[in-house]
């Protein structure tokens, strides 16, 4: 039993190790910018997947309002340079700004729990929309707002594709390690406990509220980072990344790839960035497609694609554990 | 004067289109346990079959009426279509559910899009309702008019609907205790297909008499959505008058504004919410928290 577990353990050490060093050489092995450019996508989207699962996967808690969170970060962003205030004082005005309002839609949408959280993040991601979108005098409206430069932190300026991938790298690695701490920690069992059974974790003297309040925070620091690190990279913001459809295409993401498992929303964010790079070459219809690959993994995969290949994996070691007794029996049975 | 009478007048209007919209949502809520997501492109279907019969945009044209209860009963029955062949599939798995009502959203905005364009669509008035009445003072145009009776009118059918029939009496009994319903002998599952394909054709209809005020364009569905879900958040889910006063109170909010506060319009609409969600979540004249 044992030998296993550290079997396995050892396979996910070399695991881990190849992908590290895949993520790092990639601007080695990759031409051109273009592909570079889609690495850092899958990253800081990756991030915000992952802000996400800590609501969708470990908490329980479904948002559709995440998008208006992670685009309120980005308009904190570009409306202080545009102010002309330096990159220091806008990234810091943008995470507390992104972080207030995950406190106040916590506030309200923690009233209710299940299709209640849905209803009311839908809600409020659409009044914040609705903020960008009508509130011309500081947002421009459908023009958005245009951001000059990127910031040159430590003399390497992130103009540099190659740079803002590795600034992008540096902060999902450190993403996924919060995450990887978070999960194992007696506050995130707390938090699944709150997830599978809030009423008997309120009786053992939990307070499920703050656990989930806390949750969301978490949630709402990792959207505020992918929101910052999206408007530097697009260089622009309009109401459009604010819509409903952004937020269902990071729950896509949570969803696709596998929401409570720390692999899941990395696996969705790739997915979902290959597929919309490589789809919006061909055809213009990405919201058409976005719609079925929805309605065909919540009905046929709706466990999503790690945890399915995972069970997929087991079930073929687990016959090939199985195949090799079954002619030694026999054997002992014949003389 | 003037002004503010026509303002309120608009927002009466208002609020009666959101009626014909949010009812069929909150019974769907009530019954099912899910907010139907594709309730805002329902909306905008409508919308867009409705005003390309009236205009003649496929090769035939019609009366603006007869145009609306085609483009009603056709979503109506994309509705029980909806239910029947994707809802069913997961039965008892609302977050699944909602979902799929969100991805089939995706695709009719998509859908519509490919077929209209990206061109806003304007849709006269029907015949005889184009012009206006004079009270006193103040004019008002006849079809804004016209919506507000066709909303009073309908919430009074529903009412009868719900109240007064063997029909009725089941739904409710589905919405206040869905497995006890069962136990008595009233096949819920049946009641979800009948009251998705009728709030669908409710919204339908919402969409083309709202056709000529507001014209159909895309991302209508997204505008109107978020509306349904604030009268059921405020109004509660499963009441009718619920979604009577909820839809008054946000078309009111919605108009004035507007009018007054045109940049935050959409921000303000968040007070009334705000004000349920602490005092009351059940909303005003709900039974029990979604």
């Amino acid at each position: 039993m044992i030998e296993i577990f550290s079997a396995t353990n050892k396979l996910r050490f070399i695991a881990l190790a190849i992908a590290l060093v895949a993520l790092i050489s990639l601007p080695f092995w990759v031409s051109g910018i273009y592909y570079i450019n889609v690495g850092s996508q899958i990253l800081f989207f990756a991030v915000f997947a992952l802000g996400l699962n800590i609501l969708v996967g470990y908490a329980g808690l479904v948002s559709l309002g995440h998008a208006g969170l992670f685009g309120i970060s980005a308009y904190a962003t570009a409306y202080m340079l545009q102010q002309g205030f330096g990159h220091t004082t806008a990234v810091a005005v943008a995470l507390v700004i992104g972080l207030a309002s995950m406190a106040l839609f916590a506030v309200l949408s923690l009233r209710s729990s299940g299709i209640g959280f849905i209803m009311i993040t839908l809600a409020l991601g659409q009044i914040l929309w609705g903020l960008a979108y009508r509130w011309i005098s500081v947002t421009d409206g459908d023009n958005g707002i245009p951001v000059r430069g990127r910031p040159a932190p430590f003399g390497y300026s992130l103009t540099d594709p190659v740079n803002f991938y590795y600034a992008s790298l540096i902060i999902f690695i450190v993403a996924v390690a919060m995450v990887f701490i978070f999960v194992r920690s007696p506050f995130g069992a707390a938090l699944m406990g709150t997830r599978d059974q809030p009423r008997r974790m309120n009786a053992l003297g939990y307070h499920v509220w703050m656990i989930r309040f806390y949750a969301c925070l978490f949630s709402g620091l990792l959207t505020a980072v992918s929101g910052i690190l999206f408007v530097y990279y697009t260089n622009f913001i309009s109401p459009q990344t604010l819509a409903l459809t952004s937020s269902a295409e990071v729950l896509l993401m949570v969803i696709s790839g596998g929401p409570g498992t720390l692999l899941g929303p990395i696996v969705g964010a790739t997915l979902v960035v290959v597929i919309k790079t490589v789809v919006s070459g061909f055809i213009e219809r990405w919201n058409f497609l976005l719609g079925a690959i929805f309605v065909a993994i919540v009905i046929l995969v709706p466990e999503g694609i790690v945890p399915g290949s995972i069970r997929l994996w087991r079930l073929i070691v687990r016959k090939r554990a199985a195949a090799p007794p079954a002619p030694a029996a026999t054997t002992e049975r014949t003389p | 004067m003037n002004f503010w009478i026509v303002l309120t007048v608009n927002s009466v209007t208002f609020g009666g289109l959101l009626f014909l919209l949010a009812s069929g949502f909150s019974l769907i809520f009530g019954l099912m346990r899910i907010p139907n997501l594709t309730h805002g492109s329902l909306f905008m279907l409508g919308a867009y079959i409705g005003g390309s019969v009236v205009i003649g945009l496929f090769g035939f044209k019609m009366n603006f009426w007869l145009a609306a209860v085609l483009a009603s009963l056709t979503v109506a029955a994309l509705g029980a279509l909806i239910e029947r062949f994707l809802l069913r599939q997961l039965p008892g798995d609302q977050l699944a559910q909602v979902l799929v009502t969100l991805g089939i959203s995706f695709m009719a905005a998509d859908f519509c899009l490919m077929v209209w364009g990206g061109d806003p669509m304007s849709v006269a008035t029907p015949q005889g309702l184009g012009g206006f009445a004079r009270v006193g003072g103040a004019v008002f145009p006849l079809y804004r008019l016209a919506i507000i009776a066709i909303a009073v009118v309908v919430a009074i059918a529903l009412w009868m609907l719900l109240d007064r029939t063997r029909l009725g009496a089941m739904i409710r009994a589905g919405v206040d205790d869905p497995d006890m319903a069962r136990v008595v002998g009233i096949r819920v599952s049946q009641l979800f297909t009948i009251v998705f394909a009728l709030g669908a054709g409710l919204a339908a209809f919402a969409g083309i008499i709202g056709g000529p005020i507001l014209s159909v364009y895309p991302g209508l569905d997204q505008d109107m959505l978020p509306l349904a879900l604030l009268v059921v958040i405020i109004g509660g889910a499963g009441s009718l008058l619920g979604s009577f006063v909820g839809s008054i109170l946000v078309g009111f909010i919605y108009n004035f504004g507007q009018a007054l506060l045109p940049e935050l319009a959409y921000f303000v609409l968040f007070l009334p919410m705000l004000l349920v969600l602490l005092l009351r979540p059940q909303g005003l004249f709900g039974r029990h928290v979604p």
